[in-house]
């Protein structure tokens, strides 16, 4: 009977396509060596309704009695009154929650497994100097990472991966990417999505320990970059000057000069916060601030500069880089209009995105500013809420029932789907607890 | 009544012997403080079911009464807890505060001794810097008392101290009267790690276990030697010469030093038991023990507690088999669970840790109530710890060690509102002038209030 269902909404799902995919609001930066996720089809799949749910869809008001529609990988329908289809999968979600997938930032998930001891499994980082914006983190992604299944069974449904270190100031790119399990291109919302550079004391510390020279550094690459674009003809002829940076380094800086993909600038302290704003506007780049430990300390700059800071909410050990720092952090940015996201940085336990964000809460900030915080502000961030971060019609259908309060600590996931395929609950913690449940 | 003034004389009389002995002593002094009760709260004494609407009476420094009801002297102060939950104060038994002080800079890396496998000659007391600002963080997380220990770096790293969460000038006027000292042992990949790429021993889990076995058999020897001269008349001519490293480890064959025992596989907590059987000693508790549940039957038969996380994972491949049913699956085998932090910000939020072990443990089946969890922060490491006569509980005769806190402690949501020491009101979220601050943390951002 149930094969029979499965059948019948395939057919219906034939017979009606989903809505054309919005376009996005700011034209993607595609570049011909990056692999891209392939061009969205429009695909049957089976439907799903998930009904009589109290709905966030971040994008719009809470639905308090409502159903969400799922039709092969979209979101088909969302709201109060939804017709659910004959034969559709209905999973009765009265008394629960539902939000949109979460996305975290800031993690290496599938380009490391075991961070200090399983040699050969870490690609987040390289002891190759000559190597810096080039390095991309999409050509060491392993989808099949069991931080993956780990992370997504707690709601958590994309994330920016970010590489770690390259030993310069350019980190390079980071990418969105699904933990759907799958490999690359099928797992990549978005590569690159980001170019990462440091600053602040982690920049020093790669440019011979003064955040002077961090500065220096970047502008030469930048205005290096600026001057091979110019001039590829004459640099490849050899009548061009001698460049700080490889070819591929100057040729991976160019989407981010175009303004057509953020820098991401870990910074902490006020004033380097300051200097990233400043660097950005000297080149006319969209800047993203991670890390932003004392951002609240400058918001109303941040705000003014329409700057967007993506923040550990539970942050307050003062470092010389971070004697500001303060769990009233998101709180105060949220308030002072700062475009605010939040992340762990933290790859093995990005699933405790969900206690950063609760604790924003406790200290001062609004669910509704939270729930957006993990949500739809990370995709606009990152350039991919045409396709997630909210749960509106179109959208990839990344879809979490919770058993209750998303942020609390006692409740969880009971579904997650992403791309409209729901997960499975299994990871290897599951398996190692089935075969531990009892002792011999 | 007895039962507190036997438990006074007790401790007054460790101090005592404390003070005799140690040059080092704990130079704490209990503040005077005014009668207080706290009214109409939920109350987890982690000595037995939630008292629904209870009462606390806090007079001298010491629980005088808790239960549905308390009769309070006409000077109390009185404090209406209604809608709030009191506990016990928290109590990590796996710190670094003071030794790994923030910021975060060479300069105040003071936890690990890498300069030889067996450092059991050092004390973490020697080290703690008492303006590190994160014993304020911790106490605004409802902290009262923690172990700080060497860390993990060899496989003796020295004495571990434990201190009561109070501001003080010196790391003596911190340390927690009477508490016995604790040897760091560890095992795994960080001595092998540290010392094999150094190209000495220890470089494997063999060479690991036959550093802690020679050091035993001389810790034995030397106590023999000891034992010798004083069965021999104690000739003052003849006296054995001191070696504190040995010293150090014959206080554990005494009983008077608990091992506490960074650990993380099951395999190796198992060959820990057997040295400590082969050499005559007790483990007081495995730490990390992330594979705790693989062998949780031997930990109940041999009466070792487990000090966990409620979720790390994965960050080395001794961590990889962790799971988040670890802390639930120990307490269900009828063991001693403890929600340790080891981090400077675990530290803040032991109760939320201890909540996300209860929602693993309920999605395994395991029904466990806020009753339950609170020992995983109180009782438990009290008793690891080796002070769970003085504190750890909220029963008469024990210290005012107090937590007030906005709501049930196991919600995200939750805050320490007032946190009590000896009866001492430490920290009060409602009042800045209880908000102590750390001599690093004055005028260091002018004007700057965080």
């Amino acid at each position: 009977m149930k094969i029979l269902l499965m059948a019948l909404a395939s057919t219906v799902a034939l017979s009606q396509p989903p809505a054309a995919r919005p376009q996005p609001a700011q034209p993607p930066a595609r570049r011909a060596a990056a692999p891209q996720a392939p061009a969205p089809a429009v695909r049957p799949g089976p439907v799903i309704a998930i009904t009589n749910a109290r709905i966030l869809p971040v994008s719009g008001a809470a639905i308090e009695r409502g159903t969400v529609l799922i039709r092969g990988d979209r979101i088909e329908a969302v709201g109060a009154n939804v017709t659910v289809p004959a034969g559709a999968r209905i999973i009765d979600a009265t008394g629960k929650i539902v939000t949109p997938g979460w996305l975290d930032a800031g993690v290496q998930m599938g380009i490391v497994e075991i961070p200090s001891s399983a040699e050969g499994t870490d690609d987040e980082a390289t002891t190759d100097t000559r190597v810096s914006s080039a390095f991309t983190v999409i050509d060491s992604f392993n989808g099949n990472s069991t931080v993956i299944p780990v992370t997504r069974v707690e709601g958590i449904t994309r994330t920016l991966v970010t590489p770690a270190s390259t030993g310069n100031v350019f980190v390079g790119q980071a990418a969105v990417m699904d933990l759907t399990g799958d490999q690359v291109p099928d797992a990549v919302t978005k590569a690159p999505a980001a170019m990462v550079a440091l600053m602040g004391e982690s920049g020093a510390a790669v440019a011979g320990g003064s955040r002077a020279t961090t500065i220096l550094r970047m502008r030469e690459m930048l205005e290096d970059a600026r001057d091979y674009a110019a001039n590829r003809t004459a640099f490849n002829s050899a009548q061009r000057r001698e460049y700080a940076r490889t070819r591929l380094d100057l040729e991976a800086l160019q989407p981010v000069l175009k303004g057509q993909e953020p820098l991401a600038v870990l910074a902490n302290r006020a004033s380097d916060l300051l200097a990233a704003v400043r660097l950005s506007k000297e080149f006319n780049i969209r800047l993203v601030l991670m890390g932003g430990a004392e951002a609240w300390m400058v918001a109303d700059q941040l705000s003014a500069a329409h700057v967007p800071v993506v923040v550990k909410a539970l942050t307050d050990i003062p470092g010389f880089d971070s004697l500001g720092a303060t769990l009233e952090n998101p709180a105060r940015l949220s308030k002072a209009g700062v475009t605010l996201a939040l992340a762990t940085f933290d790859t093995q336990n990005s699933r405790n995105l969900r206690q950063e964000a609760g604790n924003a809460i406790a200290y001062g900030m609004s669910r509704e500013a939270a729930l957006e915080a993990v949500t739809l502000t990370p995709a606009k961030v990152w350039g991919v809420a045409d396709r997630v971060g909210s749960l509106e019609v179109g959208k990839d259908a990344d879809v979490v029932v919770w058993s209750g309060d998303p942020f609390e600590l006692t409740t969880g996931p009971e579904h997650v789907f992403i791309k409209g395929r729901e997960m499975p609950p299994d990871t290897r913690q599951t398996e190692l607890l089935k075969r531990y449940r009892t002792i011999r | 009544m007895r039962a507190f003034v036997l438990s006074v004389l007790m401790a007054a009389t460790a101090i005592a012997a404390d003070q005799q002995n140690n040059p080092y002593a704990s130079t704490y002094q209990p503040p005077a403080t005014r009668p207080t009760v706290i009214r109409n709260a939920t109350i987890l004494t982690a000595a037995g079911p939630v008292i629904d609407n209870g009462a606390v009476l806090l007079q001298n420094g010491k629980v005088a009464a808790v239960g549905r009801t308390v009769n309070a002297p006409a000077d109390a102060l009185v404090i209406d807890a209604s809608g709030k939950w009191v506990t016990p104060g928290i109590i990590d038994d796996h710190s670094h505060l003071g030794v790994y002080a923030a910021p975060g800079i060479e300069s105040l890396q003071d936890g690990n001794e890498l300069t030889n496998p067996n450092t059991a000659e050092v004390s973490a007391e020697h080290s703690i810097w008492p303006q590190d600002p994160q014993f304020d963080l911790a106490r605004a997380g409802g902290v009262t008392a923690m172990e700080i220990l060497p860390g993990s770096g060899n496989l003796f790293g020295g004495r571990g101290v434990t201190v009561k969460n109070v501001p003080s000038r010196t790391a003596d006027g911190m340390k927690f009267p009477g508490a016995p000292y604790a040897l760091k042992m560890a095992c795994g990949e960080n001595p092998m790690r540290v010392y094999g790429s150094k190209g000495q021993a220890p470089s494997t889990r063999m060479g690991n276990v036959a550093g802690y076995r020679k050091a035993w058999q001389s810790a034995v020897e030397y106590r023999d030697q000891w034992k010798r001269w004083r069965d021999g008349g104690s000739d003052a001519a003849k006296k054995p010469s001191r070696n504190l490293q040995l010293e150090t480890l014959v206080g554990v064959l005494d009983g008077d030093i608990r091992i506490q025992n960074h650990c993380y596989r099951a395999d190796e907590m198992a060959t820990m038991i057997d040295i400590s059987k082969e050499f005559g000693f007790k483990i007081a508790s495995f730490h990390h023990a992330v594979e705790a549940y693989k062998i949780r039957d031997l930990l109940v038969a041999n009466n070792i507690c487990a000090s966990m996380w409620a979720d790390w994972w994965g960050f080395k491949l001794e961590a990889y088999d962790g799971i988040r049913q670890n802390i639930a699956l120990v307490h269900e085998a009828g063991g001693c669970a403890i929600v340790h932090s080891d981090s400077a910000d675990g530290i803040q939020r032991l109760n939320q840790e201890a909540a996300k072990a209860m929602r693993a443990g309920a999605e395994a089946g395991i029904a466990l109530t806020p009753a339950d969890a609170i020992t995983w922060l109180t009782i438990n490491p009290a008793k690891a710890i080796g002070i769970d006569r003085q504190t750890g509980s909220l029963e008469a005769g024990k210290n005012a060690d107090v937590v007030v806190w906005s709501g049930n402690p196991f919600s995200v949501y939750t805050r320490a509102e007032q946190v009590f020491v000896d009866g001492a009101l430490l920290y009060d979220r409602n009042d800045p002038s209880k908000q102590h601050k750390s001599d690093f943390m004055i005028g260091i951002l002018p004007g700057v209030s965080r």
